[in-house]
């Protein structure tokens, strides 16, 4: 099997920390062949970012998306300039606070942003909440991955919130609910 | 035994480092680099080694010279306008037979140009960028794991032949993460120390190398960038003493090129051949995973630098070279110099990789 | 105290001009170096480009002859590799305050543990007669054919504005007080400065009437002017000539330092 996932957000949401924890997960607990890319320049420091994710049974080489069939979108400009090339046979997560277009692909709505300020008292775990929903909705890594993954890689005393964050995120998808 | 690990292709070049002993880093701040910078800045005074950040990239290599007088495995990383500012010291560091190591990675030039967009547009500076003859060892990683190998690896080959080894590098392969098996211990090639008694401090072996003369060891070694003799005095008019100088810089590299150069070789029987290095060498692979029935070869060169002139007769019935580069050609004029058939140099400028479609397009045109 | 041994006496005799105030440099440094007690193993020169540095080509020790300006960051790398080593560099007003300034203003910050012997002739003797940036104003040149109109360094000034541990300036005629200036800046833990007016009769001397040694030396007795005495004319309201060279100790302070052996 593989899949290309495509992360897009604003400078700040952490969506490049997000597509390391992806790629963390599935290379080091579900033992795949990954790679994970990821925008520099000006524009991830407050315009929209982007890190993508291969993931493969077999090796990888070309190391760029070519066909992402996964979307995380976490700003309206993400998808704009990458949501909305999504493929019909896609699936796409989004946080439908900050995303107000819809794609012609499959997708779910996570209003990840207010959760994590409502409910889990810090907007900054948002792109969390919004990784328990993508593995949840896909399956793209076994969830003690990405549990694992999630917390190698977030600060020293913040585990606990983190947790929190994917849990609620995977009970915020409702399998055939989707869009 | 080895241990998985998910490695930014910056962050396994420092660990390379400290797993071959590098214990003495200088450096200064540069996009694509840093990250180099930054793991060795938090992980050399936890070894007892030393992490400084200088004024600039000509007291960066500057530092690193020093340091490696002293014994010490010394490394910097740079860009490609810190490769330009290092370039006098690279060719002092040639010229005294300084073992030190370099990391460029590389990014869209001339000039300031593309930050962080990936380029091999320095491939000819490494080779040829300090003024006078001498030569260098450059290899070339295409994938994370080659970052930590490769490195390790260019200590010894700086240590063997006591010359500067260029680990070059690109953005890409620099920032993507992939995961690798680090092991728990690396092969060391120690530098040769002057030892035997009587022994001149530049009087080369057999291997043209000379045996190194530690400071601080009794040695009282001259080490000077001036034309100088086997003792190191300068010998600055003498035109055989720098004719046999000079020619002995290039030749004990150049002469062990067979030695050197490595080299993968995929499908020797193609008549279609790619020729490539690093992260180019991904998009290669992807367009012969993607047409297994075309037969394309490829050849891809992990040691640029010295180019083993003799690697593409490996292919005995080749009739092309397609060589795709992040560049406007530097490394295919120099294949074109050692074959008779034609070498399809395909630029690739920007920043992006070619794709593997766009070099599929080109190899079914040659077929 | 005989140093003979010091020297590499297979390269004499030297490059140096007849005159030239260098060879006192380097005995003064060498007087203080082997006053120290240190063992040829323990001790470590470097120079960059120039005539002063090419010292360390006659001296016995390892040495390191370096490019032009960057003696200084290549020190840095050996002195922190290998902090037992005792460090001391040549270096000339063209070497260190020109193509070598940011690395002198950087090693005086870090006041990183050397010690830099500055030969300052006002002019680059080894391309024969250029004006550097402590060429006096009005003094002539081969590049400054008109007398030179840029105001030049105060090198010992510029040290101690940086952060150096030990500043002193002395001139080849006061032999004694320079041997015991290096000898202090020997002791001092962190970055020692050391600048030695320093006569060249070739290369300054021949375009300003100068080329008679002797009357470069009565200028260096006659100009010369204790800082304690030019701190008292300040302090009196009464003006320093401005043609004076203001000789003694500058600082000598206890800044943090690096690369001192712990």
């Amino acid at each position: 099997m593989r899949h290309e996932i495509l992360l897009s957000g604003f400078g700040g949401q952490g969506i490049i920390l997000s597509s390391v924890i992806l790629g963390r997960a599935a290379a080091i607990y579900d033992l795949k062949h990954v790679i994970q890319t990821q925008v520099y320049g000006p524009e991830a420091r407050g315009g929209a970012s982007m890190g993508g994710v291969i993931i493969d049974d077999e090796p990888i080489h070309y190391p760029k998306l070519r066909r992402p069939d996964i979307y995380l979108i976490m700003s309206q400009e993400g998808f704009e300039r990458y949501g909305a090339k999504a493929e019909a046979g896609a699936v796409m997560v989004l946080d439908s606070d900050l995303v107000q277009s819809r794609p012609g692909c499959r997708y779910f709505e996570v209003p990840a942003t207010s959760v994590a300020k409502k409910e889990l008292g810090k907007v900054i775990v948002a792109n969390i909440v919004m990784l328990g929903a993508l593995v949840r909705a896909t399956g793209v890594v076994s969830e003690g991955a990405i549990e694992r993954a999630t917390l190698e890689s977030v600060p020293k005393g913040t585990e606990e919130l983190n947790l929190k964050a994917l849990k609620r995120g995977r009970e915020l998808i409702i399998m055939g609910g989707e869009g | 035994m080895t241990m998985r690990r998910f490695l930014q292709g910056n962050i396994a070049c420092a660990e390379g480092a400290i797993a071959a002993g590098c214990r003495f880093f200088a450096g200064y701040p540069i996009t694509p680099s840093t990250e180099v910078a930054e793991h060795m800045a938090e992980r050399l005074p936890k070894m007892g080694g030393t992490f400084i950040q200088m004024e600039d990239e000509i007291a960066s290599i500057a530092a690193v010279i020093g340091a490696s007088w002293t014994g010490k495995r010394a490394m910097t990383a740079t860009s490609g306008p810190g490769l330009s500012l290092m370039m006098e010291n690279i060719g002092y560091a040639a010229m005294t037979e300084t073992p030190c190591v370099i990391v460029d990675i590389q990014r869209g030039g001339p000039s300031t140009g593309q930050p962080t967009m990936a380029s091999q547009g320095d491939m000819l500076q490494a080779r040829f960028g300090s003024h006078g003859d001498y030569s260098i060892i450059a290899l070339s990683p295409s994938g994370v794991q080659e970052m930590y190998e490769m490195t390790v690896h260019a200590f010894n080959m700086a240590d063997r032949y006591r010359i500067p080894v260029f680990l070059m590098a690109d953005e890409i392969v620099g920032h993507m993460r992939e995961p690798m098996e680090v092991p728990d211990s690396v092969l060391i090639i120690q530098r040769r120390l002057l030892e035997e008694e009587g022994r001149k401090p530049f009087e080369p072996r057999e291997d043209l190398v000379p045996d190194f003369p530690l400071f601080g060891h009794g040695h009282f070694v001259h080490v000077t960038g001036l034309t100088h003799d086997e003792r190191g005095y300068p010998s600055t008019s003498n035109p055989e003493v720098h004719e046999r100088l000079v020619k002995r810089l290039v030749q004990k590299v150049e002469g062990a090129r067979r030695e050197i150069a490595m080299f993968d070789v995929v499908n020797p029987d193609a008549e279609v051949v790619f020729v490539s290095y690093g992260a180019p060498s991904r998009s290669v692979q992807q367009v012969l995973h993607d047409f297994p029935g075309e037969g394309f070869g490829h050849l891809r060169l992990k040691t640029p630098w010295p180019f083993p002139e003799w690697a593409p007769g490996r292919f005995e019935n080749a009739k092309t070279f397609i060589f795709p580069e992040l560049n406007m050609g530097q490394m295919a004029r120099e294949l074109e110099r050692h074959v008779d058939q034609p070498v399809i140099s395909v630029p690739k400028l920007g920043g992006a990789l070619h794709s593997p479609e766009e070099l599929a397009k080109v190899a079914m045109e040659e077929r | 105290m005989n140093f003979l041994e010091w020297y590499r006496v297979d390269r004499l005799p030297s490059i140096f001009c007849a005159g030239c105030g260098i060879g006192t440099v380097i005995n003064c440094t060498l007087s203080a170096v082997t006053s120290m007690g240190w063992r040829r193993n323990d001790v470590v020169f470097l120079s960059g480009i120039g005539c002063s540095s090419r010292a360390p080509g006659y001296i016995r020790t390892d040495s390191l002859h370096t490019t032009h300006g960057r003696a200084l960051a290549f020190a840095t790398g050996v002195k922190l590799a290998e902090p037992r080593l005792n460090v001391i560099l040549f270096t000339g007003d063209g070497d260190l305050a020109a193509i070598g300034g940011n690395h002198f203003i950087h090693a005086c910050r870090r006041n990183i543990d050397l010690t830099v012997v500055c030969v300052n002739n006002y002019i680059y003797g080894m391309t024969g007669g250029q004006g550097s940036p402590t060429t006096p104003v009005g003094a002539r040149s081969s590049t400054t054919p008109y007398g030179s109109t840029e105001t030049p360094f105060d090198l010992s000034e510029l040290a101690m504005a940086a952060g150096a541990n030990y500043v002193s300036r002395w001139t080849p005629y006061h032999t004694k007080e320079l041997t015991a200036a290096v000898k202090a800046g020997l002791e001092t833990p962190g970055l020692s400065f050391i600048e030695v007016m320093t006569q060249c009769p070739t290369g300054y001397g021949r375009a300003n009437r100068l080329r008679d040694v002797k009357e470069f030396m009565e200028i260096f007795r006659m100009r010369s002017m204790l800082k304690q005495k030019a701190d008292r004319l300040l302090k009196e309201g009464k003006p320093v000539p401005p043609d004076a060279i203001v000789i003694g100790e500058f600082v000598r302070r206890s800044r943090p330092v690096m690369g001192r052996r712990g």
